[in-house]
């Protein structure tokens, strides 16, 4: 099995963790994943860590074919959520049945298992989503 | 200036739930008399891609929402659990980063069986007073192990209860506290073993019994307390039966300690056990209550807490954050072997 290398996973803890973004300090946009220039032209992108961690899912698939890591975890549903606020980001959906979902779903960020490196390697913890409950 | 107490809480129950009739229908069991022995229904599973650390990552963020404390006035981070999905490697530093809190504080993982939670709001407690820090987090957390088919099948459940405690903002004020300890060799987990052991028999009188009558009767003697002071009394709840028996032996009645049983509906979720029948009646109660609050831990000791609901608990309770009523309400049922792959059971080539 391949697994994102440690020091990958450390260096990207903040954005695995909790959404931290990037932010243009020239214009304002907010870029997730972080971007490294802005489309503006800059290149002073600062830390920003506040983005909502409600949202609604714009579009989601359900794959049947995945990633070894992911094997156990069939069907894997991942989605495109747009955070209150605007900013996108791809994600995991999970305590959630497929055709029980649609776009426009409430979605909320939830802190769960990603990758699990065998029985003796790394636990990779990050986010996902999963449906509002009312 | 204020006495230390509890600024918000949060809970975090996994929502997948397993009936006491389906592990009863795996191993031969009769079901009623399972349910009538244990006064457990159900009890909560954790998903495939949940642990100790994302139930204690999802109650802590729900306490400092509740709280309304920034993450930076936050200056120490207590978890406790037996269910650590690393042998070493802490939860309290995965905690500092998942809620984004400074990294100049205290972190720390404790293990007392289940009593370990409410020590880290003991320990915390003591900081915020000595002025050491000015809020800390005490989570107590578990993905509780039981041996397939063992009388624990039927109870031993998943969970989280995080405190926020500080001295400004306090909507339960910490009172007094007690605590009482023996060697008692109840129950124990050896390392590397999958489950716990126990002294069968020998988990009631000399342990459970024993050292949360004596906690609160410490207690009661030293503050000169009546049972008639407490609005509410919860306990820790390795089954439905032992907290209202400890109840009646020390003269509490039922009716106040029945808003604080949980494991009827959820199982016994270890470390969170009483912290989240501590959360339900501070969801309910008024201005004024008292609260006794006491954790067990096996091997064995127990700690007793008094709070003193302030006027402050109406604008906690009204602030949107997830009520445990919505988390016990919330659920969905799984079948045996969903149960296994869930609980991580199932032996895989890895
Ligand atoms: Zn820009």
């Amino acid at each position: 099995m391949r697994h994102e290398s440690v020091p990958m996973y450390w260096r990207n803890i903040p954005q695995y963790y909790r959404l931290v973004a990037k932010r243009c300090r020239q214009c304002g946009a907010v870029y997730f994943p972080p971007a490294l220039r802005c489309r503006c032209g800059s290149a002073e992108l600062e830390d920003y860590d506040e983005l909502p961690h409600e949202g609604r899912l714009v579009e989601y698939t359900v794959l049947y074919q995945v990633g070894t890591d992911f094997l156990k975890q069939k069907p894997l549903i991942v989605g495109l959520v747009e955070l209150n606020g605007g900013v996108r980001a791809v994600g995991q959906i999970v305590d959630a049945q497929p055709d029980r979902l649609a776009p426009g779903t409430r979605v909320e960020l939830v802190f769960r298992r990603v990758a699990v490196d065998g029985r003796h390697g790394l636990i990779m913890y990050g986010y996902k989503f999963r449906p509002v409950q009312p | 200036m204020t006495r230390v107490g509890v600024v918000g809480w949060g809970v975090y129950i996994p929502r997948y739930r397993i009936r006491t009739e389906e592990v009863a229908r795996l191993w031969g069991d009769d079901p009623q008399r399972i349910a009538d022995v244990y006064l457990v229904n159900e009890k909560s599973v954790e998903a495939l891609d949940e642990d100790a650390v994302t139930i204690a990552v999802e109650a802590a963020r729900i306490a400092l929402r509740r709280a309304g404390v920034s993450r930076e006035r936050v200056g120490a981070v207590y978890v406790g659990t037996e269910s650590k999905p690393y042998a070493v490697k802490p939860i309290a530093s995965i905690l500092i980063d998942a809620l984004g809190l400074r990294n100049d504080i205290l972190a720390v993982d404790m293990e007392f069986a289940c009593k370990a939670g409410g020590d880290g709001l003991a320990a915390i407690a003591g900081l915020v007073e000595a002025g050491r820090v000015e809020y800390g987090i005490a989570v107590g957390v578990d993905t509780s192990q039981g041996e397939p088919g063992e009388h624990l099948d039927y109870s031993a459940s998943s969970g989280g209860a995080a405190l926020v405690v500080g001295r400004d903002g306090v909507a339960a004020e910490l009172e007094a506290m007690y605590a009482y300890a023996s060697d008692t060799p109840d129950f124990w987990r050896r390392d590397g073993s999958p489950y716990p052991m126990h002294g069968e028999g020998f988990t009631g009188e000399p342990a459970y019994f024993r050292h949360i009558i004596e906690a609160v009767r410490g207690l009661v003697s030293k503050y000169g307390y009546k049972p008639a002071d407490f609005t509410y009394a919860v306990f820790h709840q390795p089954n439905g039966r032992f907290p209202l028996r400890v109840a009646s032996a020390l003269g509490i009645p039922m009716d106040r300690v029945k808003p604080g049983i949980v494991v009827t509906h959820i199982g016994n979720t270890y470390n969170a056990s009483a912290l989240i029948g501590f959360a339900r009646v501070l969801e309910m109660a008024k201005p004024g209550d008292r609260i006794l609050l006491v954790t067990y831990g096996s091997g064995a000791g127990s700690d007793a807490f008094v709070f003193r609901v302030t006027d402050v608990i109406t604008e906690r309770q009204r602030a949107p954050a997830p009520a445990v009523e919505h988390m016990l309400r919330n659920k969905v049922y799984v079948d045996y072997a969903q149960y296994l792959k869930m609980r991580k059971m199932i032996k895989l080539l890895e």
